[in-house]
């Protein structure tokens, strides 16, 4: 393990520029957007995009920017549940692991230059159906990569750039890790006390 | 002979370690070869855990911390040969390649097989178009090591399956808490005659052997444990660790059994140093002697070291018979949480009865034209986590809105049968014609269909697990099964190989040359200082998880050639 700071003589502007990034926001609100505020005031869904999509695709296009690459983020816990932070001291790569990822996000940063240079800088200023036109005109393989990394953004842990805050988790009451505190058996077993469930 | 070790062990997982504990034990010197990384423990004393383990669905599901990674480690499947040579590359039924290998992120359902599954020739008949046969060893001969499993690994269980095989002691640990969707299921299963109860589970209820209890963090199956709750195999690589007597080598890619002029006697192994390169060029391959070999790479990779090695296979039979277990997934989703994604170890409890079977299973098979059918274990447990249920929404509006509903997640409970599949000699590993791993080696090749007793036993089972969901109150039950069948297969979300991790049957055992790879006590028929200790050697698929049963029978092979067996051991252990 080791701290995530940037390789010497990495680029420090990033792998994406400015208005890449506003598209990208732009692509991944509209891929997963935000949900409505719920009646009971609960906080609503943030979009992937405005939960911080676009440092996510960052972080990751740009993982061998750092020493170790932010791949794999560590462990055992990320202290927000006892234990300290182990999550934000990423792993090393082998040199064989280096190598296929390394592959894998040259290639994903092709794919998203010319899907990004494709979708327009004013893609972000669109209103939602013509996003939708616009969207249909990209290579499906494309769009299924954007979406999937939408998603791990939006629902995995804050360590890899997404999930502002956790705010998501919090939108769908989900705890996120909970080691090494876990769950006590009362409230795997009951969880919802003596009343048992609410039929 | 000059050599450097006693015994090297090929692979790391649950097989390879029960054969480097049980060796060490012995007084042997042994050195553990695996191509994987190590996350898992300290390689110096005290052999702590590392840390790297964590509840976190990216590193663990999207992004192959635990190996291989397809694109260094390609496979390719196929249905059958009208497929052509492979229908799809990339991850076929990969279980972790790293020091600990599958055992790290199983969740660890360790029952026991029952005796008839040793016989199912002799017991249930012949199937046209299968290979039925009987094991060349019982159920009585492998009971002390079940024993022996258990404790060192540290099963919790308890003895209420009315349908268990005898056993000569109890678990060495009560079972942890139940799941809360297990206590509708279960009780539901019971109202419909069905026998359930709390799943054997290699994850300590309590501390046991230094390492702690569970804290039923939520993120068991396909993760490894932050806490070390989890017994296989760390437990049995610390102690072979501790015993001064053994060297684990992380990133050492065996890919030869060096071997006497004769080729009947093995001297050692060679294997890729892949702790080196790229770009120094191809990682350097050295060699270790030993006096024995123990394969433990798992039933894709050990097949496919003896095919590229060509080595085991006079009888034509390595890589054959492959069996996995044909998965009928029956969902259903409750009017409220159920916490199945979130709070436990994945799967509490389980039930037996449709391997035992009843009248309407038997009318099953004979309207179907067959003479029987066996289901598997049905695993009551919960949905994967939101990531997965995220990609499964697809893109748009309703996203947001289906996750906090979550029918797919937390609202969601899943009976996942591990279905007995027959064995086929068609259906088999071998080596892709064309493709490549990342060092030059031929790819192993899975080609699988299922056989008709398959299908029949699921349609079977299939309604009767949604009338158990429906019973405990879910709103909806669909069964799907995987490998999916059916006009909509290329579509389904779990995708086209099976996604069963159990994969048994490669190198199958027997008591004669021409037509097993490894005789009755695992060694190699062609090559007797070869042993197999991994599942490759099983003769059926039965209906359960085959980790218990893959490490009593590697405690068995390497105490019979160690010379200790454990007493009560039955025929074959007298006939070194
Ligand atoms: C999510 C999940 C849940 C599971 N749950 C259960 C369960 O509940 N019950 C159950 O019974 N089973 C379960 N399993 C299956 C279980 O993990 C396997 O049965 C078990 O790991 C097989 O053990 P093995 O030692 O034979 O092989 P493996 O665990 O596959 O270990 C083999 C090791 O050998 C290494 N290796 C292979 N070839 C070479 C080579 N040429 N050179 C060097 N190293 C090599 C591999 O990298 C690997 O680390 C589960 C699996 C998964 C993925
Ligand atoms: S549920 Fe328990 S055994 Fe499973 S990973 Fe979490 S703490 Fe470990």
């Amino acid at each position: 393990m080791g701290d995530p700071s940037r390789a010497e003589g990495s680029n420090n502007e990033g792998i994406l520029d400015h208005a890449e990034r506003r598209t990208l926001v732009a692509l991944f609100d509209t891929l997963v957007p935000p949900g409505p505020v719920s009646d009971d005031g609960s906080p609503a869904v943030p979009g992937a995009g405005a939960a911080g999509g676009d440092r996510y695709v960052e972080a990751l296009l740009g993982a061998f920017e750092f020493d170790p690459p932010r791949i794999w983020a560590g462990g055992p816990s990320s202290g927000r549940h006892g234990g300290e932070d182990g999550f934000s001291s990423f792993l090393e790569l082998s040199g064989w692991e280096a190598r296929a990822w390394r592959e894998r996000i040259t290639g994903w940063t092709e794919q998203y230059r010319t899907a990004l240079a494709k979708l327009g800088v004013d893609f972000a200023d669109l209103d939602p159906g013509e996003r939708r036109a616009r969207l249909s005109t990209l290579d499906p393989a494309f769009c299924e990569l954007a979406f999937e990394h939408a998603c791990e953004s939006l629902y995995g842990d804050p360590v890899y750039g997404g999930n502002d805050d956790g705010r998501a988790w919090t939108a769908i009451d989900f705890r996120g890790d909970t080691a090494p505190a876990g769950w006590t058996d009362a409230e795997v077993t009951h969880p919802y006390g003596s009343n048992g469930p609410p039929w | 002979m000059v050599t450097d070790c006693d015994a090297v062990i090929i692979g790391s997982g649950p097989g390879g370690a029960t054969a480097a504990h049980t060796l060490t034990r012995a007084g042997w010197d042994v050195v553990v070869l695996e191509k994987g990384r190590n996350h898992l423990l300290e390689l110096e004393a005290p052999y702590g855990p590392l840390g790297h383990m964590s509840n976190d669905e990216i590193k663990f599901t999207r992004r192959h911390v635990l190996g291989p990674d397809p694109m260094l480690e390609p496979r390719s499947f196929r249905r059958d040969e009208s497929d052509g040579d492979r229908l799809y590359v990339g991850d076929v039924n990969n279980l972790p390649s790293t020091v600990g290998g599958g055992g790290v992120h199983a969740d660890g359902k360790l029952p026991r097989f029952r005796e008839d599954d040793f016989a199912l020739l002799s017991t249930k008949g012949a199937i046209d178009g299968a290979d039925v046969i009987d094991w060349p060893i019982s159920y009585a001969d492998l009971e002390p090591y079940y024993t022996e499993a258990e404790r060192l690994i540290g099963v919790a269980g308890e003895e209420t399956n009315p349908f268990a095989a005898w056993r000569s002691g109890p678990y060495p640990m009560p079972p942890g808490a139940d799941m809360f969707g297990a206590t509708l299921t279960a009780p539901a299963a019971e109202r419909l005659g069905l026998h359930p109860y709390r799943a054997p589970t290699g994850a300590n209820s309590i501390p046991y052997d230094g390492r702690p209890a569970c804290v039923n963090c939520g993120f068991c199956g396909y993760y490894g444990c932050p806490v070390e709750a989890k017994g296989d195999p760390v437990a049995l690589l610390r102690a072979a660790l501790g015993s001064g007597r053994c060297r684990i080598i992380p990133e050492a890619l065996a890919v030869g059994v060096t071997r006497s002029r004769n080729g009947r006697t093995a001297t050692g192994v060679r294997y890729l140093d892949l702790s080196v390169g790229p770009g120094t060029g191809d990682p350097p391959e050295r060699e270790i002697r030993s006096r024995y070999v123990v394969l433990a790479g798992g039933a894709f990779e050990t097949p496919r070291l003896l095919l590229r090695d060509d080595l085991g296979n006079s009888s034509d039979q390595v890589g054959r018979n492959l069996m996995v277990h044909f998965q009928t997934l029956t969902a259903g989703a409750f009017p409220f949480r159920v916490f199945g994604a979130s709070r436990g170890r994945s799967v509490t409890h389980v039930h037996d009865d449709h391997i035992v079977g009843d009248d309407a299973q038997d009318a099953a098979a004979r309207a179907a034209g067959l003479p029987w059918i066996r289901g598997g274990l049905v695993e009551h447990g919960g949905a994967a986590g939101p990531i997965q249920e995220a990609l499964i929404y697809g893109p748009g509006e309703h996203h947001p809105v289906a996750m906090v509903d979550s029918s797919l997640r937390e609202r969601l409970w899943v009976f996942t049968m591990q279905g007995e599949d027959l064995a086929r000699p068609d259906n088999r590993i071998d080596l892709d014609p064309n493709l490549r791993d990342a060092w030059g080696g031929p790819a192993g090749r899975m080609t699988w269909s299922p056989h008709r007793h398959e299908l029949v036993a699921s349609a079977h089972i299939g309604p009767i697990l949604e009338e158990v969901l429906r019973n405990a109150g879910a709103e909806w039950a669909v069964t799907s099964t995987s490998p999916p069948i059916g006009p909509d297969a290329a579509r389904h979300p779990m995708g086209l190989p099976p996604a069963s991790r159990h994969i048994v049957g490669t190198a199958r055992m027997g008591h004669r040359a021409e037509d097993s790879v490894v005789d009755a006590e695992g060694r190699l028929w062609d090559c007797p200082n070869v042993v197999i200790c991994d599942s490759s050697v099983f003769c059926t698929s039965t209906g359960y998880g085959p980790t218990l049963t893959l490490v009593a029978l590697a405690a068995r092979t390497t105490r019979l050639l160690a010379g200790t067996p454990l007493s009560g051991a039955g025929p074959g252990s007298d006939r070194r």
